[in-house]
């Protein structure tokens, strides 16, 4: 690509986010290294992480199945990463308990990850044999014929654990009832905002956000990856902060003499 | 081997996405790697497709409990296939009419359009419709006033149901305009767009901190519990 002589290297429209990026990614990337330094932080109690075990538990206790439920995007959502990392972890669990692990996919290339991902964990858990592929299906792309086949299957199978991890629309009220009719132990994640009430509302917990993509770091307990945890956290404390000042500034500009003589936006229009 | 391979293409692409926005030169660059997404995504869809037939045939030869949906599954698909790949019923372009298939498959007119029309589309329809029982279902456990938090939750609830219907009028219409703040459908407003909308902000900038992390541990390496991790 040619660049022209009017053209410049940064987009200056974009530069504070990038400053802002820059410097977000920096302390993230410090964290870690001290972290593998051996200044690894203390992560508190993700009760539904927790949670998974005793799911898992409960469903080979039952000697019913597990149904996992990625989500309705594909693997270029960063929501549908953070799902296949949990199930690793509730695969990784399940092969343990040699109990049965349902996964119907809306993505092909899903299907292919959770694939991988789950026969990697079954092997890690020394349950090479437990892996059945077929297990780990595709549906359809489609999503309100995802959310029938899901909420038939929950009527057929009466699971007993139900893990919804991933970007969820419409859908997960569906899902999330269904499985609360069958009385399921249900634990939900997603970045998705506006179907976070209606997870909160029928899942017995709910990783809410940030505790969903902190929860691959959280599960495999590897100190480089909790120390960008931390990092985390020191960008949103100096996000908070600059609010605050952003806060107290505009309140002091509205309450100065100078403000007070100009006239308003409504007042112009 | 091939996982490094894996890593590395994540590390690139990532790399190109996360500076495309800043870079004008490397635009260009975001495209060709979200277009190589899409031909892999589309490649794996053979994969899906594949995983769809065996299972339903599998349950079809083992006519087990509930095979007659298999057997719908599979005529569905193979009808709706032949449909589209075959281009049945579609109208020719006027650009070219004297070549039957020149028309796209899901032109007006089409058996494909039709099957979408009239039997995708009221399927789809029928199944959103049904959510509004279960919001009724959800709401009726989440709304019970177990605890100080359920009680403001179900006051805060009942203030925006009034606020959001012409009851809320009805029934604060009358007081006066010093104390306009009070009547209903202002009272719904302003929960959205305070309280609401600053709880809402919080979890996005907590959401965009836990996307940058995550990108980081993927293109770094340090998860990659998505390729299978390190077995």
């Amino acid at each position: 690509m040619v660049l022209g002589a009017d053209a410049s290297f940064l987009n200056p429209d974009k530069l504070l986010l990038l400053v802002v990026l820059a410097a977000t990614c920096a302390c993230i990337v410090a964290s870690m290294i001290a972290a593998r330094a051996g200044s690894v932080p203390k992560i508190r109690r993700i009760a539904g992480l927790e949670a998974v075990e005793e799911a898992v538990g409960r469903a080979t206790e039952m000697g019913r199945p597990i149904l996992f439920v990625p989500g309705i995007q594909d693997m270029d959502n960063p929501m549908t990463v953070a799902g296949i990392t949990v199930l690793s972890r509730v695969a990784g669990t399940a092969a343990q308990y040699d109990a049965t692990l349902d996964v119907p996919v809306s993505r092909s290339l899903v299907m292919q990850a959770a694939r991988e991902s789950v026969q990697a964990a079954a092997l890690q858990a020394g349950q090479p044999d437990w892996y059945d592929p077929e297990r780990i299906r595709y549906i359809t792309d489609e999503q309100f014929g995802y959310a029938a086949y899901a909420a038939g299957a929950m009527a057929r199978d009466k699971p007993a654990a139900c893990f919804y991890m991933g970007c969820f629309f419409a859908e997960s009220l569906i899902l999330a009832e269904n499985g609360n009719a069958i009385g399921a132990i249900q634990i939900a994640g997603t970045a998705e905002t506006a179907q976070l009430p209606f997870f909160v509302a029928s899942c017995d917990y709910t990783l809410i956000g940030e505790e969903f993509f902190a929860a691959s770091a959280y599960l495999s307990g590897a100190p480089d990856q909790l120390g960008t945890l931390r990092g985390q956290d020191i960008a949103k404390a100096v996000i908070a902060l600059a609010l605050v000042a952003g806060v107290f500034m505009a309140t002091i500009r509205v309450f100065s003499p100078e403000q007070a003589s100009e006239p308003t936006v409504e007042a112009t229009q | 081997m091939s996982r490094s391979i894996a890593l590395l293409i994540c590390l690139v692409g990532g790399l190109t996405m996360l500076v495309s926005p800043f870079l004008p030169m490397a635009t260009g660059w975001a495209n060709d790697v979200t277009d190589w997404f899409n031909i892999l995504a589309a490649m794996a869809f053979v994969l899906g497709g594949g995983s769809l037939l065996k299972v339903q045939l599998m349950r079809l030869s083992a006519r087990g409990p509930g095979w007659g949906y298999s057997a719908v599954t599979l005529v569905a698909f193979i009808v709706t296939l032949w449909v589209g790949l075959g281009k049945v019923g579609v109208v020719a372009d006027p650009s070219a009419p004297a070549v039957a298939w020149s028309g796209k498959a899901d032109d007006e007119g089409s058996a494909f359009w039709w099957i979408y029309l009239y039997v995708m589309t009221p399927i789809t329809s029928t199944l959103f419709a049904v959510l509004a029982f279960y919001v009724a279902s959800a709401a009726f456990r989440a709304f019970r006033a177990k605890n100080l938090e359920a009680t403001l939750l179900l006051a805060t609830a009942f203030v925006i149901l009034l606020g959001r219907t012409f009851a809320g009028v009805v029934l604060t219409g009358w007081l006066p305009d010093w104390a306009s703040g009070l009547r209903l459908e202002n009272l719904a407003v302003t929960i959205m767009d305070v309280f609401n909308t600053a709880g809402n902000r919080a979890i996005i900038i907590g959401i965009a901190l836990g996307v940058a992390s995550t990108g980081i541990r993927l293109m770094l390496g340090l998860d990659r519990s998505y390729l299978g991790g390190d077995a």
